[in-house]
C-alpha cells in the first residue's frame, strides 16, 4: 500500500504538516464544533428552565435536554478535540507522517455513527434521558449505550494511531532527542484516555447486554464505581489535552520553553499515576463503602494529582513570565503580565483557562473531594460549578483559544471578524465565571442539580428555598446567558474562517516528501547549551508568578477552612 | 527551545531545577498532606462522619421492617401529593429509625427529638436516590439493595425537609417530604 508522505511546511512556524493527517485534524476539529453548537443550543434551553421565573421547558423535555446537553459538551464536542489535539502533537509537531491515516478515518466514521445513535436514542426515541451518567438500575435504549461503546472504539482508534505515530516518528528519525514536552503531554492523554474507555468497556458493555435482555442484573454501586472509573479519568484526559495546549500557546505566542523539562514532564507522569483512583470522588458519601478506602482513594494517594495540577499552574505562566521578562519587561512584579498581548485570544484565553480552571475549579475539586465535606455538597448544583469551572473555563476555553492558532497555520485560512474574535474569550470566561461562582453559591444553599422544579410542583411537603437561592440561580441564568452569546462568536468566528475565509496563500508553501523532512542528525550537547537554558542563570526567575501562587494559596487555605467550619454546624453523624 | 520542540539538552533530566518551582512543589506538597491528613483527623476529632455500616438486603426485607417501624410508632397522617395519607412516626430516643426512598416519594414522615440519636437506615426501593437534608444540607447518596446505617443527631429543633437530589426519572422534582424535630420536653 502506497504511503502518502507528502508534507507541506508553514513558512511561519516552520511546522513540517502532513496532509492525511491535516484532513483528519480538519474533519475531527468541525465535528468537534458541530457538536459544540448542538450542546450549546441545549445549553441555552437547560439555562432557561433553571431560571425559576423562566422555567421554559417542560419536565420531560428539561431532562430530555439536560442529557443531550451533558453528552453532546462532555463527550462529542471535548473528545472530538481531543483526538484533533492528538493528531496535531503527534504528527504535526513531529514533523511525522500520521500512522495509517486511513484507519483514521475509520475511527472518525466510528464516532460519528456512535455520537449521532446516541444522539438518536435522547431525542428521537426520547426513551434515554437518564443523564449523562446513566445511572443502573435507570435504563436506556440500548441505541444509547451502542452509540457510547462506537464512539469510545472510535476514540481508541485515535488514541493508537498517535502512539502510532510516535513510533514512526522514532523510526524515521523525524526529530532528535525527546519528544517535545506538549507532545508528552499529549502522550500523558493518550495514555489516560487508554485507561478510561477500558473502564468505560467494562460498565457499557454489560449495560448495553443489560438493556438488551442478556444480563439480569446491574448492581448500582458497583456501576458507580466502575462508571466514574471512566466519567471521572475521562475528564483527566481533558485536564492533561488543556495543560498540554497551555503550553503549547506559552510556546507560540512568546516561544516561552518550559522552566525545566524534568518538572512539568514528572507533573503529567502524576497524572497518569494517580488517576486510575479517581472513581472514589464520586463515591463519597455511598454505603458499602469503607472510610479507609474513601480516603486513600479520593485522595489520589496523597492529592498527588493535585500537586501535578498547581505544578502546572506555575510552570506555565512561570515559562511566559521568564520569556517576557526575556524581552525586557522586567519592571515590577508583573509588567510582563501587563504588557502580555491581551487581545492576542490565543492567549487571553489560555491565561483565563489558567486562572480559572485554578482558582475555581481546582479548589472547589478538592472541596467536594474531601471526604466529609463532601456530605455538605454532594449532589448540590455545587457539583455542576466545580466542573463548568473545570471543564469549560479549564479545558474548553484552552481549546477555543488554541483555535485561533490552529485555523490560520493548520487550515491555511484568515480569521474572519478578528474584532470579534478579539473579545470573544473575554465573553465567554465572564458568563462561564457567573455561572460556576453562582451554582456554587446556591449548591451551598441546597439547591440540587438535574432538577426541574426548586418549588417542587405544588407538592404540599415541599421545601421553600430562601430567596437568596432564586436569585442565584437567576445570576447564575445570566451568566449562562453571557457564556452561550460567548461560545456563538465562537462557533461564528471559526465555522465563517474555516470555510469562507480568505485562503492564505504564502509563497514559502511547497511540498515536501517525508525523507527530505527528516531531522538532521543529532549533534553531540555542548556544554555552552546546558548554561543558556533556564536553570540555574535566573536566582528567582518568575517572581511574579510565585507571588500569584502564593495568592492562590491563601484563597485555597482560607476557602478550605470555611467549608469544614460549615460542616462543623450541622447535625452530628456517625 | 520551547514546548512545541524537543528538548534543546538531549539531557533534559540532568539539569538542574528553578529555585521558584522546587519551593512551589515543596510548599504545594505540605499543603496536600495536610489536605490529605485533616481526613482521618476529622473521623477522631470532628463530629460529621459517616459510619461504615452497611448491609445488602432486599426491598421486601426493607419495607417489612419500615412498616413495622410504622405500627409501632405512628402518631398521626399528614397529606402529600395528590392527597395521599404519609404516616407521621415518632420513635424513642435510640431507636432503629427506617426511611423508604423510592420514585416518588420517601415513607414515613420522621419526627425526633432535639439532642437524641438515632440510627437511621436509608435504602432505595427501586433507582438511585439522594437524601438531601434542608436547610441543614447533608447529602447522602441512596442506594437499592443497600441499606445505609448512619446515627444522626439533631441539634435544633424545627421542621426540616428531605429533598431527593439524585435524578430519578420524570417525576423527581416532586420527590420531597418533611421531616420534623421536636423540642426535649
Amino acid at each position: 500500500m502506497a504511503v502518502n508522505r507528502m508534507f507541506r511546511t508553514c513558512p511561519t512556524t516552520g511546522l513540517r504538516i502532513h496532509q492525511p493527517a491535516e484532513s483528519l485534524i480538519w474533519a475531527n476539529a468541525v465535528a468537534a464544533v458541530v457538536f459544540l453548537l448542538v450542546g450549546g443550543i441545549l445549553a441555552l434551553l437547560v439555562t432557561l428552565t433553571r431560571w425559576q421565573a423562566v422555567h421554559l421547558l417542560p419536565a420531560d423535555w428539561f431532562y430530555l435536554v439536560l442529557t443531550g446537553h451533558g453528552l453532546n459538551m462532555l463527550v462529542f464536542w471535548i473528545i472530538f478535540f481531543e483526538i484533533a489535539v492528538l493528531y496535531f502533537a503527534g504528527s504535526t509537531l513531529l514533523g511525522c507522517r500520521l500512522a495509517t491515516p486511513k484507519l483514521g478515518w475509520v475511527g472518525f466514521g466510528l464516532m460519528l455513527v456512535g455520537a449521532l445513535m446516541n444522539n438518536y436514542a435522547v431525542f428521537i426515541r426520547q426513551d434515554s434521558s437518564v443523564m449523562f451518567t446513566s445511572y443502573a438500575p435507570m435504563q436506556a435504549h440500548w441505541s444509547f449505550y451502542l452509540g457510547l461503546i462506537l464512539f469510545a472504539v472510535g476514540a481508541l482508534i485515535g488514541c493508537f494511531i498517535f502512539l502510532g505515530t510516535l513510533v514512526i516518528g522514532k523510526a524515521e528519525r523525524t526529530y532528535n532527542g525527546s519528544i517535545p514536552l506538549v507532545t508528552f503531554g499529549g502522550l500523558t492523554a493518550c495514555i489516560i484516555a487508554i485507561f478510561t474507555i477500558a473502564s468505560g468497556a467494562v460498565i457499557l458493555i454489560p449495560t448495553f447486554m443489560w438493556s438488551i435482555g442478556l444480563v439480569g442484573h446491574i448492581d448500582s454501586l458497583m456501576y458507580r464505581q466502575v462508571w466514574w472509573a471512566f466519567g471521572h479519568s475521562s475528564q483527566q484526559i481533558n485536564v492533561s489535552a488543556q495543560v498540554a495546549v497551555w503550553y503549547a500557546v506559552a510556546a507560540i505566542v512568546f516561544g516561552a520553553k518550559p522552566m525545566s523539562e524534568k518538572v512539568s514532564r514528572t507533573a503529567f507522569l502524576l497524572y497518569i499515576l494517580f488517576i486510575t483512583i479517581a472513581s472514589a470522588h464520586h463515591l463519597l458519601v455511598d454505603p458499602g463503602l469503607t472510610s479507609n478506602w474513601k480516603i486513600l482513594n479520593t485522595s489520589y494517594a496523597f492529592y498527588l494529582a493535585v500537586l501535578a495540577s498547581m505544578v502546572h499552574g506555575l510552570t506555565v505562566p512561570g515559562s511566559i513570565e521568564v520569556a517576557q521578562r526575556g524581552k525586557g519587561f522586567t519592571r515590577g512584579l508583573f509588567e510582563w503580565l501587563r504588557k502580555a498581548p491581551w487581545s492576542n485570544p490565543a492567549f487571553s484565553g489560555v491565561f483565563m483557562s489558567i486562572i480559572g480552571f485554578g482558582f475555581l475549579g481546582g479548589i472547589s475539586g478538592v472541596i467536594i473531594g474531601t471526604e466529609q465535606l463532601n456530605l455538605i455538597l454532594h449532589n448540590t448544583i455545587y457539583v455542576p460549578g466545580h466542573f463548568h469551572a473545570t471543564v469549560v473555563i479549564g479545558t474548553t476555553l484552552a481549546f477555543m483559544a488554541v483555535t485561533y492558532f490552529v485555523i490560520p497555520v493548520v487550515f491555511r485560512r484568515e480569521l474572519m471578524f478578528p474584532g470579534m474574535a478579539k473579545w470573544q474569550p473575554y465573553v465567554f470566561a465572564a458568563g462561564m465565571t457567573m455561572v460556576a461562582l453562582f451554582m456554587m453559591g446556591a449548591g451551598t444553599l441546597g439547591v440540587p442539580r438535574r432538577h426541574w422544579d426548586i418549588t417542587f410542583s405544588g407538592n404540599p411537603l415541599g421545601f421553600e428555598f430562601p430567596g437568596t437561592a432564586f436569585l442565584m440561580m437567576a445570576l447564575m441564568a445570566i451568566g449562562g446567558l453571557l457564556a452561550i452569546v460567548g461560545g456563538a462568536m465562537y462557533i461564528l468566528v471559526t465555522v465563517c474562517s474555516v470555510f469562507l475565509g480568505k485562503r492564505i496563500e504564502t509563497p514559502g508553501f511547497h511540498l515536501v516528501r517525508a525523507r527530505e523532512g527528516v531531522a538532521r542528525p543529532p549533534v553531540a550537547p555542548v556544554a555552552g547549551a546546558l548554561t543558556g537554558h533556564g536553570a540555574g542563570t535566573h536566582a528567582w526567575s518568575a517572581p511574579g508568578t510565585f507571588s500569584l501562587a502564593l495568592v492562590f494559596l491563601v484563597s485555597f487555605v482560607l476557602y478550605y477552612f470555611i467549608n469544614w467550619k460549615y460542616l462543623s454546624t450541622v447535625w452530628p453523624l456517625k | 527551545m520551547s514546548a512545541i520542540q524537543p528538548p534543546s539538552n538531549r539531557l533534559w533530566w540532568k539539569e538542574p531545577i528553578e529555585r521558584v518551582e522546587v519551593t512551589w512543589i515543596v510548599v504545594a506538597f505540605i499543603w496536600c498532606l495536610f489536605l490529605f491528613f485533616m481526613m482521618p483527623y476529622w473521623h477522631v476529632f470532628g463530629k460529621q462522619n459517616l459510619a461504615n455500616e452497611a448491609y445488602r438486603t432486599s426491598p421486601d426485607r426493607f419495607t417489612a421492617k419500615t412498616e413495622e417501624m410504622v405500627a409501632k410508632y405512628r402518631v398521626r397522617e399528614e397529606v402529600g401529593l395528590n392527597d395521599e395519607k404519609i404516616p407521621v412516626v415518632r420513635p424513642p430516643a435510640g431507636a432503629d429509625v427506617y426511611l423508604i426512598a423510592r420514585l416518588w416519594k420517601w415513607w414515613p414522615i420522621l419526627e425526633l427529638e432535639e439532642g437524641q440519636s438515632y440510627r437511621l437506615h436509608l435504602m432505595s426501593l427501586d433507582w438511585l436516590h439522594g437524601f438531601s437534608l434542608q436547610p441543614e444540607n447533608i447529602n447522602i447518596q441512596i442506594h437499592p439493595n443497600y441499606e445505609h446505617i448512619l446515627t444522626v443527631q439533631p441539634t435544633r429543633a424545627g421542621t426540616y425537609n428531605i429533598v431527593c437530589n439524585e435524578y430519578c426519572g420524570i417525576n423527581h422534582h416532586q420527590m420531597v417530604s418533611k421531616l420534623y424535630v421536636v423540642a426535649k420536653k
